[in-house]
């Protein structure tokens, strides 16, 4: 085991993925001389050359129809959009064609394709530089969405959404870039749609990814001295989403919390919510919780009160405590 | 370049009457309604697509347009499967999934029609960059009308290719028309070619006539194909019919329509080949029975074959 930093796990894996099969190469705003924005692509382009670390001009819309037209003839292109905010100015690329490009065209085309860009606040960037937009990408038939929250998930997850046939849209964020972690010295991967119990717990089960895991651990650390016992999912995959896992751990718990930074209306634990009410609401002793950001943009100067934190997870769960049906 | 013998010519002829009886048969059998959806068609730009493809193998791509039967058919796509797609049959190329608007056909390098204007110019954009990755001498040909220009697509593919060089030819066909809009309304320049300028790319116009495209198309593939880089291509041409079938053409004026009609690159290509003695009015006669009976074979195998089932709908969104 080794220790290393989340961005530098991401290095790792595109580094590795590129040695490991000549199709894989690299390509966005700054990813090549430069070393990509946040760092994560350094010493790529010195290692692997122009041709397979591809600098782009500021096109977001055209990179990433050029990488899927390229994944649709043999290429594994790995897609760096360089905030998540950004993606927006790609969505006919993403939705109308690489969603759909398999499927629509009757098999006879794949793109194996990963979107990677990091989401969230911490950097009082704003409204226009601190988005969570993953629930627009779970809403598209076609597309997986994988968020990591350690540098050990994110290694595995990317080198296994390099690897997968399918288009990925891989979400990092930015507070985890510089996290700390350990990870293996050989090489290894996390499967696709599976999600890992980061704690294990009686009580409640609450159900995140990327940042808001390490707050519900947080929370989940102050709600033992109380004498709660949480269960942590990190879901991993938010689509396909690993039900099993969690319809297990609300089979043990009967209460249900979900957790993103995202803005709550809408968002994913709407769907986990959902779909719990729809498949086990018999199985729930309470009301389900959900925490989100608020329903506005992101806050340039009031960023630490609009992104969710280890306290709304507290009070999310105390709040299902307290109540029964 | 050599100038195509005769064998040739009779060949760009026999294609340019496939894609007009193809389209003129998908009107009446749409008009039946045994079409759904929307159908877009090609009439009066069939020469766009033959002097272009005439240049193409298989192994070649071409990303069109929402008006793209006649590149699919130019470039070789078996006309069977292809109008079981447009019939939405499961024997269809894209197991009825796409229709019209997205024909596909992946072994003759046909990327899809495209939905969305100017959708598909980076991703043939993107066939180029592949084939420069994997060190083949492979071409990417980007089909699309001057509305596309208008698109950031189109822009931000041109700029991208002229940076890299890649082996692509940008093909518009200007029939002067973006949906219900003239050219005036949503362009600030007469000439397509112009927009090349920005991205100090070769640009080449010509007109609706088959051996001019295949002269120039011909020039800039193989440019693209020696590493030479992109160039872009305006075709002026004119739309006969409205932006689709049923489009009653009524922001256009009954005069403008006719005149439209009346350059007919067909019709004209076959004047200048029975004053050349290439053919003659028997053999053209005997081209246009041919061509027929093998469309409606297409028509009746696309009839005979059964839709996709209910159950499979769910099958392959992933892989």
């Amino acid at each position: 085991m080794k220790d290393i930093r989340y961005i530098f796990a991401i290095k790792e894996a595109m580094e590795e993925e590129m040695e490991r099969d000549e199709n894989v190469f690299l390509i966005g705003e700054d990813v090549g001389i430069a070393g990509g924005s946040f760092g994560a692509s350094r010493g790529l382009y010195d290692k692997f050359g122009p041709e397979r670390v591809v600098d782009t001009p500021i096109s977001e819309l055209g990179f990433t129809s050029i990488a899927a037209g390229a994944a649709s003839c043999g290429l594994r292109p790995i897609v760096e959009i360089m905030f998540m905010d950004f993606v927006t100015c790609c969505m006919d690329s993403i939705v109308n064609q690489i969603a759909k490009m398999r499927y629509m065209f009757g098999n006879q085309y794949s793109v194996p394709i990963v979107v990677r860009m990091p989401e969230g606040g911490g950097l009082n960037a704003g409204p226009q530089h601190s988005q969570c937009l993953e629930a627009w990408f779970a809403h598209v038939p076609g597309l997986k969405v994988v968020m990591a929250s350690t540098p050990y998930d994110v290694k595995g997850l990317l080198k296994s959404s390099i690897r997968d046939d399918n288009p990925v849209i891989f979400i990092e964020n930015k507070t985890l870039h510089a996290m700390k972690g350990s990870i293996p010295e050989e090489d290894f991967t996390i499967p696709l749609g599976k999600a890992d119990i980061k704690r294990e717990g009686s009580d409640v089960t609450i159900v995140t990814a990327s940042r808001m895991v390490h707050e519900s651990l947080k929370a989940a650390d102050v709600l033992a001295e109380e004498g709660i016992s949480v269960e942590v999912i990190d879901l991993m995959t938010i689509q396909p989403w690993d039900r099993e896992t969690v319809f297990n751990s609300i089979g043990k718990t009967h209460r249900l919390v979900t957790a993103h930074e995202a803005v709550k209306q809408f968002g994913f634990g709407a769907e986990i919510s959902a779909v719990v009410a729809e498949e086990m609401l018999d199985e729930l002793d309470a009301p389900i919780v959900r925490v989100g950001a608020p329903f506005v943009p992101a806050s340039y100067s009031l960023e630490k009160f609009y992104v969710p934190g280890a306290d709304d997870v507290k009070n999310a769960v105390r709040k299902t405590m307290e109540r029964s049906f | 370049m050599r100038k195509p013998g005769k064998k040739k010519l009779i060949e760009f002829y026999t294609w340019m009457t496939k894609i007009r009886k193809t389209e003129e048969k998908l009107m009446e059998v749409f008009s039946n309604g045994e079409i759904l959806g929307f159908l877009h068609v090609s009439i009066g730009q069939e020469a766009a697509p033959v002097g272009i493809c005439a240049h193409l193998s298989d192994l070649d791509y071409i990303a069109t347009t929402h008006r793209g039967h006649g590149h699919a058919i130019a470039k070789g796509i078996d006309l069977k499967y292809a109008m079981a797609e447009l019939f939405g049959k499961k024997e269809g190329f894209c197991m009825g999934r796409s229709g019209s608007m997205h024909l596909a056909d992946k072994k003759h390098g046909v990327m899809g029609a495209n939905g969305i204007v100017g959708g598909g110019i980076p991703i043939a954009t993107g066939a180029a960059f592949a084939a420069r990755y994997q060190k083949t001498d492979q071409v990417a040909v980007a089909t699309f009308g001057e509305g596309a220009t208008g698109e950031g697509a189109f822009h931000e593919a041109l700029n991208f290719a002229a940076i890299k060089k890649l082996p692509i030819v940008y093909v518009c066909e200007n029939n002067g028309w973006a949906e219900f809009s003239p050219q005036s309304i949503h362009m600030p320049i007469k000439d397509v070619i112009s927009r090349a300028t920005a991205y100090n790319m070769p640009a080449v116009q010509v007109s609706n006539d088959v051996l001019e495209i295949y002269e120039a198309a011909g020039k800039a593939i193989e440019r693209a194909r020696m590493g030479g880089g992109p160039t872009l291509l305006e075709i002026k041409c004119d739309r006969w019919y409205g932006h689709y079938v049923g489009d009653a053409q009524k922001y256009r004026g009954k005069e403008a329509v006719e005149k439209a009609m009346g350059k007919d690159c067909l019709l004209n290509f076959e004047a200048t080949l029975l004053a050349d003695k290439v053919l003659q009015k028997k053999d053209i006669e005997k081209i246009g029975v041919q061509v027929q009976s093998e469309i409606d074979e297409a028509v009746d195998f696309a009839r005979e074959c059964p839709f996709p089932d209910p159950s499979e709908m769910m099958n392959g969104l992933y892989i």
